[in-house]
């Protein structure tokens, strides 16, 4: 990289000498994925057997749903939004999909379209409840996440098993990746949602906005940037993010439940800060949420292969890596103002 | 150049009212192709409002503009970018957040055919930018973040993303405010090329050297009217300040007049600062204002004069030296602090960082009183009320009750109220930022004549302000700054010259 | 007569622009369905040396929220915000019913606390202290977004709460701790007694102290709050201690109500309903202006909707798509751009009309 030495502000001054440049877009990043290959190798060297293709996969297969959604909120987080209603969206998609395919026979290949397109009709309405009105995303989605898991509740207070062989043949499914190694068509499904983000994000003039929007919004509008139909559009994307989960989460569960998904909003959130997303907008990857998917992922292989703690260890840890990273995101504004 | 060219814009008898204000009446302007215009007039004199109107902010509510003959109506700054008219802003804006190059193609960015995978070209994206900047002589990296780069730079970014438009009219508004003189030297070489390529510039700046180092010609505005089209060759300093002015303004009482038979007050400096400092904003200064002493300090934009009072303060912490307030050393964390000193500041900024809006006149006038008391004990209703009372009577504050909410009040009240929150205080110093910007003529002076007042009871003040003029008129001593230093200290009654000369020299 | 009708629509007029008119409003209509739906739901019989009837089960069960949201008012009104009240809800009880300790001796409770109960109680709300302090010092000294610094506690809160009960639900046997949830004060529920004395003790200490003045200063503008030398930091700090005792109390009134404490589901969704009251009660989320007696008439609404829903033998679980519905109704009517659609509407009716 050529930098102008007469124009170029002096931002390396404190940077020790000998380590290699990282341009400082990209440290959060760099810090993520550290974070996980330590994470991975630390963990391959405490517990037998971690250190196995298909203990990294599960990583995946168990977590499809978390990534599908954490791409959606990426975007969201981008514009400097947030949306708390993907979890409810996620069972909501589960409890609908359950009542059509089970209760009312419709056939699966019909009701996954519909689910999605609710899901996305779901987003759009909150995206216009923003933008037209001003209102702040957090409550709007506030309100989205009390209407989607009463709606779940109105359909059933009781979870819907799904029998039907559609589903059972996907959950069933298996992609071989060579040796015993497989990942799950949820997994396949997650890391196409992850590729078509990071297209998304960085060569459409959609993704530009977004990010022009995250950066500062006035700004964007005096651009001429189309700011109102994109702030829609993520939500509305948010709300398909959130759908597709759903779908993969009945591939998952085989059942749906107004009680699936609880709190997922936070771990989508967290996946997305810890993947090195500004929480304020405009500084992020899509790639980098994945990685918070998996060390989320990750954290809970660990407890397991541990055995002696216990579940809600992973939500403190969560808690800390989440407060760790913020932390090191105030550091990152403050070193940019 | 050509004797007369061809006139890309013209304005013709732009009126636009506000509420209570005539803010244009009767305006005229015409920019030129290959020309840099420049808008003068001091604040208040419809500079902001005119542009506004010119980029659609505002729909005149009569008059008529052309562009190249045909006549056009902005309807919002986009609008009138389409139409051809691109303005640049003293805030600079663009997304710190996005690559010089997708500054400027962002929301134009050149495609990739679907063979090749679709989505942005940004190999394109970036050969263009480059071509783009070379033109103009801007030699930086297009893949690095805006916000690497300093002010000037991303103002002559947003230069070449206003002009890439098919821009036939460019609109500066005040940019060079916040830049150094090597900074204004680099943007004025980007619009001399411009101005070389054709375009019409209408620029708008405070500074009068700049005026004269780039503008072909001069439209001067007052008080919302239109005073005259100028060629800047043919128009002296003397007759531009004139235009401007427009008359002389009474002189007011000079603290400096009055205050010689008291001279035996003099005592120690009631607040010294030795050597204080802050990176970036300003370099180690020394400062010192006694009781019954009015010091001014003078400055341009930038250099320096709300940071040194900012820091005096303690509204921004100081890397270095040292704050003695009384003979005793002071160590300012917080504005609680200073207050607690006996310091009190009206801050430059008076709806941002001085008026609660939505509160009450009562409730702003008893504030700093009550925060320099604590939680308990409370004033009571009566004793708030009575206070409140005598701060209205003693500034001849103009509100309905003293319950108005205070953003309900004219400019100048206001700046009135937040001079009686301070007053309420009793301080020992009071630093005043920018007290008279933006208020009405009468109201001007009325707070001028209020400081000398307060001076000859034996308070200290510090008078900070744009207008020279001003500070020259009210200081026993003038504290002269640049570039974010102390260049110099001048006696009062000295005369604008001697400042300006000093603020030159250095 | 004209004069007089004009003077009535004028007081109407000074009325409705009143903060506390619409929640008034709201809660008065709420009742009066109810007394409609149900005519013994306005009737309060003596049993027992206490009060009893629908309208004391309201009071009773809204009480919880009610101390909740009076602590989130004030944040809110500081431009701030905590999400983490659930979760420090949880910890409190869990911490009150791991001190209280519990078990059974062949069947029948043993009545003996582990520590005595005074210890419990301060143990549980000085926890639920530090987690605010905690809260505070994030905002003030990172200069994080509330949202964001208490998104932290809420995520490990639950897991904190769970780590104090060593992942049991706890079930508490011992009757003194139950007054707190159940007992009755002066013939009122001593829950609702709770509620009342903090919602006093903030009263006196927003009006006779400089708090309000202090507290809306830097809810409309905190830059010039501080220029005015209000010391903000310190205030937001103790506003968040504040509602995190709120949540400590509301946390020692659920445990002690249903017996038990549960790391999961205690307090689950009192964030988002503590933020609802506040905006029911008219109170803009931006800080500012805020009312704390729209708070608590915010909570009653709630509580009584919930009721009514109970009563009326629809499903409960409409409660949510109600709740939902409300907040969308609230936030619709807060917002400029909504008022001037339906001012433009209106206008464009009357000349269609004319």
């Amino acid at each position: 990289m050529s930098v102008d030495a007469t124009s170029a502000r002096s931002g390396s001054g404190g940077r020790a000498r000998g380590w290699p440049r990282i341009d400082p877009r990209y440290v959060p990043l760099t810090v993520t994925i550290s974070l996980f290959v330590a994470m991975a190798a630390a963990g391959s060297m405490l517990y037998d057997g971690f250190f196995a293709p298909q203990v990294f996969l599960n990583l995946l297969i168990d977590n499809a749903f978390l990534c599908i959604v954490a791409v959606g909120m990426t975007f969201v987080i981008l514009t400097g939004g947030i949306d708390l209603s993907v979890g409810a969206v996620v069972a909501l998609t589960t409890m609908i999909s359950a009542q059509l395919v089970e209760h009312n026979g419709v056939s699966p290949w019909l009701v996954m379209p519909l689910v999605l397109a609710i899901g996305a009709l779901f987003g759009t309405a909150q995206g216009y409840l923003v933008q037209r009105f001003r209102l702040q995303p957090f409550i709007v989605t506030l309100a989205g996440m009390f209407l989607a898991r009463g709606l779940c509740y109105l359909i059933s207070t009781e979870s819907i098993s799904i029998t039907h062989p559609v589903y059972s043949a996907i959950a069933q499914a298996r992609v071989p990746l060579g040796g015993d190694a497989s990942l799950s068509v949820s997994a396949v499904i997650a890391l196409a949602v992850v590729l078509g983000g990071m297209w998304l994000a960085h060569a459409t003039q959609f993704g530009r906005t977004v990010y022009a929007i995250g950066g500062s919004e006035a700004s964007a509008q005096l651009m001429g940037l189309p700011v109102g139909s994109t702030l829609i559009r993520v939500y509305m994307l948010s709300g398909l993010c959130s759908a597709l989960g759903g779908v993969v989460m009945t591939f998952y569960m085989l059942s749906g439940y107004s009680l699936h998904a609880l709190g997922l909003e936070l771990d989508a959130i967290a996946a997305v800060v810890i993947g090195g997303t500004l929480l304020t907008g405009g500084f992020g990857y899509v790639i980098g949420t994945l990685f918070g998917v998996l060390i989320l992922g990750i954290i809970q292989t660990l407890i397991v292969f541990d055995g002696t703690l216990s579940s809600w260890w992973t939500r403190i840890a969560v808690g800390v890596l989440l407060f760790v990273f913020c932390l090191l995101q105030r550091l990152f504004e403050a070193r940019r103002s | 150049m050509a004797a007369e060219a061809e006139c890309v814009l013209s304005a013709r008898g732009i009126r636009r009212t506000f509420p209570g204000v005539r803010a244009l009446d009767n305006v005229e302007l015409q920019l030129r192709a290959g020309e840099i215009h420049a808008l003068m007039g001091q604040n208040g004199a419809g500079k902001s409002t005119l542009i506004k109107v010119l980029t659609g902010v505002h729909a005149p509510d009569s008059g008529s503009i052309e562009l190249e003959g045909r006549p056009i109506r902005p309807a919002s700054p986009l609008h009138a970018q389409q139409l051809g008219i691109s303005t640049v802003y003293q805030e600079v804006n663009l997304c710190p957040n996005l690559t010089v190059a997708e500054n400027i193609f962002a929301g134009r960015y050149p495609r990739r055919p679907w063979w090749r995978g679709g989505g942005i070209d940004w190999q394109a994206v970036e050969r263009e930018a480059r071509r783009l900047l070379t033109a103009l002589q801007i030699d930086i990296e297009v893949t690095r973040l805006l916000s690497s780069y300093p002010v000037a730079i991303q103002q002559m970014i947003a230069i070449a993303r206003a002009t890439s438009v098919a821009a036939r009219v460019l609109i500066l508004d005040e940019p060079t405010s916040s830049l150094d003189a090597d900074e204004v030297r680099q943007l004025f070489a980007v619009l001399d090329r411009l101005r070389r390529q054709g375009m019409a510039i209408l620029f708008v700046t405070h500074f009068l050297e700049q005026v004269y180092a780039i503008s072909d010609r001069i439209t001067v505005l007052r008080n919302g009217s239109f005073v005259g089209e100028y060629r800047t060759s043919e128009l002296s300093r003397e007759a531009l300040i004139a235009a401007m002015i427009g008359g002389a303004i009474a002189p007011a009482t000079s603290a400096s007049d009055t205050r010689d038979a008291s001279d035996e007050v003099r005592s120690a400096p009631v607040l010294q600062a030795q050597g204080i400092a802050r990176k970036g904003q300003l370099q180690a200064t020394d400062f010192a204002v006694e009781a019954g002493e009015v010091v001014g300090i003078a400055g341009l934009l930038g250099s320096g004069r709300t940071e040194l009072a900012r820091l005096l303060f303690g509204l921004d912490a100081a890397d270095s030296g040292a704050i003695v307030i009384a003979g005793q050393r002071a160590a300012l964390h917080s504005p609680a602090d200073a207050i607690a000193c006996g310091l009190a500041l009206c801050p430059e900024e008076r709806k941002t960082e001085g008026l609660i809006a939505d509160l009450s006149v009562r409730e702003n006038i008893v504030l700093a009183l009550q925060a320099r008391a604590g939680l308990v004990p409370y004033l009571s209703r009566e004793k708030q009320e009575a206070i409140a009372e005598r701060f209205v009577a003693a500034l001849g504050i103009k509100s309905a009750s003293l319950e108005t909410p205070v953003g309900q009040l004219s400019g100048g009240n206001q700046q009135k109220v937040l001079l009686a929150r301070w007053l309420a205080t009793e301080p020992r110093v009071l630093i005043l930022d920018e007290p008279t910007r933006g208020i009405d003529i009468a109201a001007k002076q009325e707070i001028m004549n209020e400081i000398v007042a307060l001076a000859r009871a034996g308070m200290a003040l510090v008078f900070i302000s744009a207008e020279i003029e001003e500070v020259v008129r009210l200081a026993d001593r003038i504290v002269v700054m640049r570039d974010r230093r102390k260049v110099g200290e001048l006696p009062g009654g000295c005369g604008e010259h001697a400042v300006y000369e000093m603020i030159a020299r250095h | 007569m004209r004069g007089e009708t004009e003077r009535e629509r004028s007081l109407l007029m000074r009325w409705s622009a009143h903060q506390l008119f619409w929640p008034a409003v709201t809660l008065a209509a709420l009742l009066a369905i109810s007394a409609l739906v149900n005519p013994s739901f306005l009737r309060l019989a003596w049993v027992d040396g206490h009060l009893q009837g629908s309208l004391i089960d309201v009071v009773n069960r809204a009480a919880p929220l009610m101390l909740v949201s009076m602590g989130m008012t004030l944040v809110i009104a500081v431009r701030g915000l905590d999400i983490s009240v659930g979760a420090v809800l949880a910890i409190s009880a869990a911490v009150a019913a791991v001190l209280i300790g519990g078990s059974l001796d062949a069947g029948t409770a043993v009545q003996t606390s582990r520590f005595p109960m005074s210890v419990a109680i301060v143990g549980a709300l000085g926890v639920a202290m530090l987690c605010g302090l905690w809260n505070g010092l994030l905002v003030v000294k990172t200069g994080m977004q509330p949202i964001v610094a208490t998104l932290i506690l809420m995520v490990a809160g639950r897991g904190i709460a769970q780590l104090i009960t060593d992942g049991r639900i706890i079930t508490l046997y011992y009757s003194p701790y139950f007054y707190i949830g159940n007992g009755f004060l002066l013939g009122l529920p001593f829950a609702f007694c709770c509620a009342a004395l903090v919602a006093l003790a903030v009263h006196f200490a927003l009006t006779r102290t400089a708090l309000g003045l202090f507290i809306r200063s830097i809810g409309i503008n905190p830059v010039a709050a501080r220029v005015a030398g209000v010391r903000a930091p310190l205030i937001t700090v103790a506003l968040y201690v504040f509602c995190a005792f709120t949540a400590g109390v509301a946390g020692l009134i659920v445990s002690s109500n249903v017996k038990s404490a549960d790391g999961n589901n205690a307090g689950l969704f009192m964030e988002l309903d503590a933020i609802l009251a506040v905006a029911l009660g008219g109170t803009p989320l931006t800080g500012g202006r805020f009312s704390l007696a729209g708070t608590l008439i915010g909570a009653l609404i709630l509580q009584t909707l919930t009721s009514m829903i109970y009563a009326s033998g629809v499903p409960p679980e409409v409660n949510m798509v109600v709740k939902a519905a409300l907040v969308f109704a609230v936030m619709l009517l807060q917002s400029p751009e909504f008022r001037a659609l339906l001012r433009r509407v209106a206008f464009r009716r009357e000349a269609e009309n004319a």
